[in-house]
């Protein structure tokens, strides 16, 4: 074993370590619970002290797709018996199933939101990068101010005109609306990231590929493109997680049929006071996959946190 | 941005080049390139300030379309500038700035300089703790409302069992003097790992041969930590406070589901009391004159921070 004297000491790594560890678990405490929370039943969500042990429920996952309805003593009676495990446990609460929810639709909407804008996002910016990572483009210095100058506007303040803008042309409410909306949010920082992923790139290989005859369009797709393929996926994992997260224009553009899945969560109520087990079920489909990407990708995802910030 | 500057681009494209090849030349893929993306950031993001400057000198008012606007010149900025409500929002928006960058670069430095010790599974440690920042702020916003319900919420729960105070005692959310806590330490709890990453690609940033070199002239840990570690990570601390106090000065949704702006106006930001003028009371000339506000002020403060930011970095 090599020993630096920079380097500290045993004790000093495990006191570190124990910290650390320390915060970690504090840090995680919510997002468990949110978890939790889920499969529990509502008088275990709202029992007191906190319930570290519960019999585990679907009821929260039951009620967050279904809508239910409160039928008279005579008609529950003569219901024939439940025909499927998830109407068993809505009769258990002594109410019958009336349809599914909106729930289904909003997250289908955040998918289609989300990728949408991340795809049309990735083929904008990846060849603005390329166009300003090899000629020489006069704005480049300017660029990382006009990236912050377009990201110090609160997004109400610009959803004013967005909004006037999309009436007119009839785009609010709509997935294209909110895709072209979402490309345009991102992309400042999507050519800012890419152009550093391209830059690293040799001239060489593309020089080679032309002298062999390939046109500039041609030498582009087939030699630059693979090698930035881990650099477009890292800044494309971005976008995506900005586009999935995102609650300001998606609460003042969309109310219906655009409407993604953030604005939709907190207003999920049950019968007679908020319903926490479905809104915890609610939001744990939703965060659940963001959690498992970033621990699977967290080698890109950290790298690019702070590259974005720390490149200049 | 426009013509002038596209002309620019393709001018500043090597001619040679593009004459020796077949296919399209250089100059036009740098056009074809480059345009969309211009044509789509100008459509969404500078026509739009412009018309919200536009509409600021306007009363215009979104919800009564077919009604003339008209033309006040000066008088929406007048009003705002001379409204008290507007400075005690900035006052709640300035409270809740300083708390949130000054525990979030106090925590999040020391994470990154415990981490950086490299003890075994750090990086795994590291990846639990950036997860609350990945999430969506509204999403989490709302639950959290949930941690803080005075007689079942985890939170109470927490600070009893350590306290030993009663659960029922005390309302987060609900109570003037803790709501604007409330929401700081949610945020805190966010966005302590932004800093945290920035910090810790700051400290890695510094060569170890530096901390030999202080260790052969015998200069104490303490000694290093202040004359080496600090000065040489201060322009990522101070990137990772421009960037947190840029978002936070924008601060909407984890905020708005927190506490919707109360109780009273306590935890009303800028962000919220202007959705309010925009999409409550529909006062569309006014609530775009405030935006222009913010934007200036933002803007500004930011640019003199950036050549701060710079001059620490020459040095």
């Amino acid at each position: 074993m090599s020993f630096s004297v920079t380097s500290p000491s045993p004790a000093a790594k495990w006191l570190a370590g124990i910290l650390v560890i320390g915060y970690a678990i504090i840090t995680i405490l919510p997002l468990v619970w949110i978890i939790a929370t889920g499969f529990k039943s509502p008088a275990d969500a709202i029992a007191y002290p906190p319930k570290l042990v519960f019999e585990p429920s679907l009821e929260g996952y039951v009620n967050l797709f279904t809508t239910r309805t409160r039928v008279t003593e005579n008609d529950f009676a003569a219901l024939p018996p439940a025909s499927s495990w998830y109407e068993q446990i809505v009769r258990d609460q002594g109410m019958v199933i009336a349809g599914p929810s909106r729930y289904g639709e909003r997250y289908l909407n955040s998918i289609i939101i989300g990728f949408g804008s991340t795809a049309l996002c990735m083929v904008l910016g990846t060849a603005a990068a390329y166009a300003f990572s090899r000629f020489r483009v006069p704005l480049k210095d300017d660029l990382l101010f006009f990236i912050l100058s377009t990201r110090m506007m609160p997004p109400i303040a610009v959803a004013i005109p967005i909004f006037l803008m999309f009436r007119e042309i009839g785009l609010n409410d709509t997935h294209l609306g909110m895709i072209l909306l979402y490309t345009a949010v991102n992309l400042s920082l999507s050519v800012w990231l890419l152009k550093g992923f391209i830059d690293e790139i040799p001239v060489e290989y593309e020089e080679a590929a032309l002298i062999d005859g390939y046109t500039r369009f041609q030498a582009f797709i087939k030699v630059v493109l693979p090698q930035a393929a881990t650099g477009i996926a890292s800044t494309a994992i971005f976008c995506l997680i900005f586009a999935w997260n995102e609650y300001a224009f998606a609460v003042l553009l969309t109310s219906g049929a655009a409407q993604t899945a953030p604005p939709f969560i907190p207003t999920i109520i049950g019968v007679g006071g908020k319903d926490w087990p479905a809104v915890a079920a609610g939001a744990t489909i939703f965060l659940v996959p963001v959690m498992v990407f970033t621990i699977l990708l967290r080698k890109h995802l950290l790298r690019g946190i702070t590259f974005g910030a720390v490149r200049k | 941005m426009t013509d002038a500057s596209m002309d620019k681009i393709a001018r500043a494209t090597p001619a040679p080049m593009a004459r020796r090849i077949r296919g399209l030349s250089d100059r036009t893929i740098a056009w074809i390139f480059v345009a969309p993306s211009i044509f789509l950031l100008l459509a969404v993001n500078i026509f739009p300030l412009i018309w919200t400057i536009r509409l600021s000198f306007t009363d215009y008012r979104v919800n009564r379309p077919n009604r003339e606007a008209e033309w006040v010149g000066l008088e929406n900025y007048q009003r705002i500038l001379s409204d008290s409500g507007i400075w005690s929002t900035m006052q709640a928006t300035a409270h809740f700035l300083i708390w949130t960058i000054v525990l979030q670069v106090l925590i999040g430095f020391a994470l990154a300089y415990l981490i950086n010790m490299k003890f075994r599974g750090n990086d795994l440690w590291t990846t639990i703790i950036v997860l609350p920042m990945m999430l969506s702020p509204a999403v989490v916003g709302n639950f959290w409302t949930f941690l803080y319900q005075p007689q079942i919420g985890l939170f109470n729960y927490v600070i009893a069992f350590f306290t030993g105070a009663d659960p029922a005692s005390f309302s987060m959310i609900g109570d003037v003097n803790l709501a604007p806590w409330a929401i700081i330490i949610a945020d805190t709890w966010m966005w302590t790992p932004f800093v945290m990453l920035i910090c810790l690609a700051g400290l890695r940033s510094i060569p170890d041969s530096i901390y030999e070199a202080a260790e052969c002239d015998r200069a104490s840990k303490w000694r290093q930590f202040w004359t080496l570690t600090i000065p040489m990570a201060l322009p990522f601390l101070m990137l990772a406070v421009l960037f947190r106090g840029i978002e936070n000065f924008k601060m909407f949704d984890l905020v708005v589901q927190l506490t919707g702006g109360g109780p009273g106006n306590t935890t009303t930001l800028t962000s919220i009391d202007l959705k309010r003028e925009a999409f409550e009371r529909w006062r569309t000339g006014y609530s775009s004159a405030y935006a222009v506000i913010l934007f200036v002020t933002v803007f500004g403060l930011a640019s003199i921070y950036v050549k701060a930011l710079t001059k620490v970095k020459e040095r």
